[in-house]
C-alpha cells in the first residue's frame, strides 16, 4: 500500500451518522438471510469470516453456505439451528454507519425484541409476502410502537415467490395500514424485497418496476434522525461527582452525567431535584475544553456558581421545565424472567441514575400481544407478557412520560434475591 | 434550531462509554481496567480520563502478564502509566506456572494465552475488584457479538452465556452478591475502524508495533510470527526479514504480523478500510477451534 496521506479525506472518515436499528420477523421470514445480505452487499463480511462459515457449512453436511452460521455466535445456537439472545452486528457505507440489534424469533422474543427496541431508531419488520400480515406481524409492530421506535419500514419479502406482484404487495401495504392504525407510529415505509435474490435490498429490482420508492439500503442511509431525540427538555441526571482531591481545584464539584434530554447552556439557570435549589451553569467541563452548550446525548461535567447539595440519582433540570415527580405511576411493563411478577411484588427499581425499591399495586389489565386486547383482573405478570400496573416507590422519582422521553419514561426492575433484571417499564 | 444538535459516530460512542465508564466508578467499589498494552485498552483508559477529567481515573490497571510479551508493548504500558499517574498491578503467568496453578502447553504450538484466564482470576480475587472493565469489542468475534455492556461472573468467574441479563436502554444492572464480580466493556459497539477513527481523531500515542517496520517472522500455517525465544521454530520454518506491522498485539506466540507499509494512522485507517479479513483473522488462539472464544470466555477469559 502506498503512502495516500494527501488524499486522506478525513471528513469522509470521521463524521458520520450513526443509526442503530433492530430486525423482527417470525421463523423463516428470512432475517438472517437479510441481515446476510445487507452485510455482504456493503462488503462487511471477510474473507476469514466467509471462510469460517463455509468451513462449518461443510463440517455441518450442509449443501449451501448458511448465512445464519454468521449470526449465530454461541455453540447451543449452532448446535440447535435457533438464536438464542440477542446479538449486535456492524456495517458500514460511506453514508453512515450501522448498529443491528439482532433479536431471535422465537424463543424469548417479547423479552428479546424489547432489549433491541429500547435503543433502536428504526425497526424492520418483515411479512412473508406468501402468508401477509399475521398474528406476529400485530406482536412485531406494537413492541416496536411501545418502545417508541421512531421508524418502521415494513419489508414484504420473498417477493420473487409470488411473481413480484404489485397487487400482492398493495394488499399488505394496505391490510398493515388498517391495523396501524390503532397503534401509536409515527413513520411507517413499505418496500418490497427479496432478500435471498437482493432485489430492492441494496440494488433496485429490476423484476418490480412498478416500485418507485427506495431500496433498503437508500432508506438506511438517508432517512432523517435528527429529530429522534428531545432537544427540547433539559434533564441531567447526576451519574457520579467528580472531586479531583488536587491543591489546583480545591473546591471543584462537578456534576458528571449524559444529557438525557434537551440542551443546558452556561449562564442557564437550573434546579437541582429532589432539594429544589436553584444555582446558575458556570461551565460546561470535558476534558477537550470547556463548551458553551451541552446536549443529547453528550457525556459532559456540570459547574454550578453555587454549593448546592447534589449527589448521584439526583437531576438537574432548567428552572422553568421541570419533569414530574411521584411515588405513585403507572407503568407498561415487560416482564422478563420465568418467575412470574406477583401483584404486591417488591423489587428494586432502577430509573435514570436512581435506584429505590417500589411495590407492585395494581395490575390494571395485562396484553393479548396479538390480538391488542385487555385482559382485567389478572393477579400476576409472567415471562414475556406485557401489562399495564401501578407502582408505588420509597422516594419520588422524578420522570417524564415515555412518549416525551425514552431515557427519563423509562424503568428497570431488578430481583432482590437474585440481582437479575427481571422487567422493562414505560411510564406512561 | 434544535435539529441542528447531532453528534457525529465517533462522538455518541465516545459519550456512551464516557457513560458507561462512570457508571463503573458509581455502581462498583474497587474496578480494574484490564490493561494489555494492546489499542483497545489504551483507548479505554484514555476514555477513562475523559471520564473523570480533572480527577485521576478511580481505576486500577491490572495487566497479566503472560511472560511472552512484545517488549515494545510493555515498554509502551510502563511509559503511560508513568506519564499519566496511574496505578498499575502486574499478575503474572510465569508465577503461576512456578506455583503449579496451571500447566504450561507443550508442542509447537504451545502459547500462555488460555493460561492468563487463573492469574487473572486469581489477581482479581486477591486484590477485592469487583469489576474487571475490558476493551473488548463485538464486532471482534461472534461469541463477543452477544456480550454485554455489564457482564455477569458467578463467584467462580464463569460466564453464562444462556443466562445473560437483558439489558435496556442505557441502565445497567451491576448488582450482586459478594464474591461475584462484573466485566464491563466499554467500547462494545465500536469497531475496529470507529477504534482507529478515534485514535486519529483525538491523537492517542500507539506502540511503534502498530506502525509498519522491519522485522524477522517465520511462517506457520498461514500466519506470520514474530522471531521470538519463547516458541520453537520447526526444521523447515525459516526467520526472515520483513515490512511489517501487528493489528492487534496479545501474546506474542498466537499474534501474527501482516505485511504493511502503513506508517501513519491516516494510512492504517485507509488499510483496515481496504482490508478483506477480521483483525482477529491473525490470532492463532481464534482459530482452534468454532468456539475457542465462547470457551475461554466461560472459563472466566477477557
Amino acid at each position: 500500500m502506498t503512502t495516500t496521506q494527501e488524499n486522506f479525506d478525513s471528513k469522509a472518515y470521521l463524521d458520520m451518522e450513526l443509526l442503530r436499528f433492530t430486525t423482527a420477523g417470525s421463523v423463516d421470514d428470512g432475517k438472517s438471510t437479510l441481515i446476510g445480505r445487507l452485510l455482504y452487499d456493503s462488503k462487511s463480511i471477510f474473507e476469514d469470516q466467509i471462510e469460517a462459515i463455509e468451513s462449518a457449512s461443510e463440517k455441518r453436511g450442509e449443501e449451501y453456505v448458511n448465512l445464519a452460521l454468521l449470526t449465530d455466535g454461541l455453540r447451543a445456537e449452532r448446535e440447535q439451528g435457533i438464536t438464542i439472545d440477542v446479538a449486535y452486528r456492524y456495517f458500514s457505507t460511506p453514508k453512515r454507519k450501522f448498529i443491528i440489534a439482532d433479536t431471535p424469533g422465537h424463543i424469548q422474543y417479547t423479552r428479546n425484541m424489547v432489549t433491541g427496541a429500547s435503543t433502536a431508531n428504526l425497526a424492520i419488520i418483515l411479512v412473508d409476502a406468501r402468508k401477509g400480515i399475521i398474528e406476529q406481524t400485530f406482536r412485531h409492530s406494537y413492541i416496536a410502537s411501545l418502545l417508541q421506535i421512531p421508524h418502521i419500514v415494513v419489508c414484504v419479502n420473498k417477493m420473487d415467490l409470488v411473481d413480484w406482484d404489485e397487487a400482492t404487495f398493495d394488499k399488505i401495504v394496505s391490510d398493515y395500514k388498517a391495523f396501524a392504525s390503532k397503534l401509536d407510529i409515527k413513520d411507517v415505509t413499505f418496500i418490497p424485497i427479496s432478500a435471498l435474490t437482493g432485489d430492492n435490498v441494496v440494488e433496485r429490482s429490476k423484476n418490480m418496476t412498478w416500485y418507485n420508492g427506495s431500496t433498503l439500503l437508500y432508506l438506511l442511509e438517508n432517512i432523517h434522525i435528527g429529530s429522534d431525540l428531545n432537544h427540547i427538555d433539559a434533564r441531567l441526571p447526576v451519574q457520579y461527582v467528580i472531586r479531583p482531591m488536587k491543591n489546583e481545584y480545591h473546591d471543584y464539584r462537578g456534576y458528571a452525567g449524559r444529557v438525557a434530554g434537551g440542551v443546558f447552556r452556561v449562564g442557564d439557570i437550573v434546579k437541582a431535584l429532589p432539594s429544589g435549589f436553584t444555582s446558575k451553569i458556570k461551565a460546561i467541563k470535558t476534558m477537550d475544553g470547556d463548551l458553551d452548550e451541552a446536549f443529547t446525548p453528550q457525556s459532559v461535567t456540570l459547574l454550578l456558581e453555587d454549593e448546592i447539595d447534589i449527589s448521584r440519582g439526583d437531576m438537574i433540570v432548567r428552572e422553568n421545565n421541570v419533569p414530574q415527580t411521584g411515588q405513585e405511576l403507572d407503568v407498561m411493563l415487560c416482564w422478563m424472567n420465568e418467575k412470574p411478577m406477583p401483584l404486591r411484588g417488591k423489587y428494586i427499581l432502577r430509573h435514570t441514575s436512581k435506584e429505590c425499591k417500589t411495590i407492585i399495586t395494581e395490575i390494571k389489565y395485562v396484553l393479548d400481544t396479538n390480538t391488542l386486547t385487555r385482559v382485567e383482573g389478572q393477579t400476576e405478570l409472567k415471562l414475556n407478557e406485557i401489562g399495564r400496573v401501578s407502582i408505588k416507590t420509597t422516594v419520588p422519582l422524578f420522570f417524564d412520560s415515555y412518549r416525551k422521553n425514552r431515557q427519563t419514561g423509562s424503568i428497570i426492575l431488578v430481583d432482590e434475591a437474585t440481582n437479575e433484571t427481571v422487567a422493562a417499564g414505560m411510564i406512561v | 434550531m434544535a435539529l441542528d444538535y447531532h453528534l457525529n459516530h465517533l462522538r455518541e460512542l465516545e459519550s456512551e462509554s464516557i457513560y458507561v465508564l462512570r457508571e463503573v466508578a458509581a455502581q462498583f467499589e474497587n474496578p480494574c481496567i484490564l490493561f494489555s498494552g494492546g489499542k483497545d485498552s489504551i483507548v479505554v483508559t484514555h476514555l477513562a480520563m475523559k471520564a473523570f477529567y480533572p480527577a485521576n481515573i478511580p481505576f486500577t490497571l491490572l495487566h497479566v502478564d503472560t511472560g511472552h510479551n512484545f517488549q515494545e508493548a510493555l515498554d509502551f504500558r510502563d511509559q503511560l502509566v508513568e506519564k499519566n499517574g496511574l496505578k498499575l498491578i502486574v499478575a503474572s503467568v510465569q508465577e503461576a506456572i512456578d506455583k503449579g496453578l496451571v500447566r504450561e502447553e507443550k508442542g509447537y504450538n504451545a502459547s500462555r494465552n488460555a493460561l492468563q484466564t487463573v492469574p487473572l482470576l486469581e489477581a482479581i480475587e486477591k486484590n477485592k475488584f469487583d469489576c474487571a472493565i475490558g476493551g473488548a469489542r463485538r464486532d471482534e468475534e461472534k461469541a463477543r457479538a452477544k456480550e454485554r455492556f455489564f457482564s455477569h461472573r458467578d463467584e467462580f468467574g464463569q460466564w453464562d452465556p444462556k443466562n445473560q441479563r437483558p439489558e435496556l436502554w442505557n441502565i445497567f444492572n451491576g448488582r450482586k452478591h459478594i464474591g461475584e464480580h462484573f466485566r464491563v466493556f466499554p467500547i462494545s459497539n465500536w469497531t475496529e475502524m470507529d477504534v482507529w477513527q478515534y485514535i486519529y481523531q483525538e491523537q492517542i500515542e500507539m506502540p511503534n508495533l502498530y506502525f509498519s517496520h522491519k522485522r524477522m517472522v517465520f511462517e506457520r500455517d498461514g500466519v506470520w510470527y514474530s522471531d521470538n525465544p519463547y516458541m520453537q521454530k520447526k526444521p523447515n520454518e525459516v526467520a526472515e526479514e520483513k515490512v511489517v506491522r501487528f493489528r492487534t498485539i496479545g501474546d506474542i506466540s498466537c499474534t501474527g504480523a501482516v505485511f504493511s507499509e502503513a506508517s501513519t494512522l491516516e494510512d492504517i485507517i485507509q488499510e483496515v478500510a481496504a482490508s478483506r479479513t477480521t483483525e482477529r483473522g491473525t490470532r492463532a488462539d481464534d482459530k482452534r477451534s468454532e468456539a475457542a472464544m465462547e470457551d475461554r470466555k466461560k472459563a472466566g477469559y477477557f
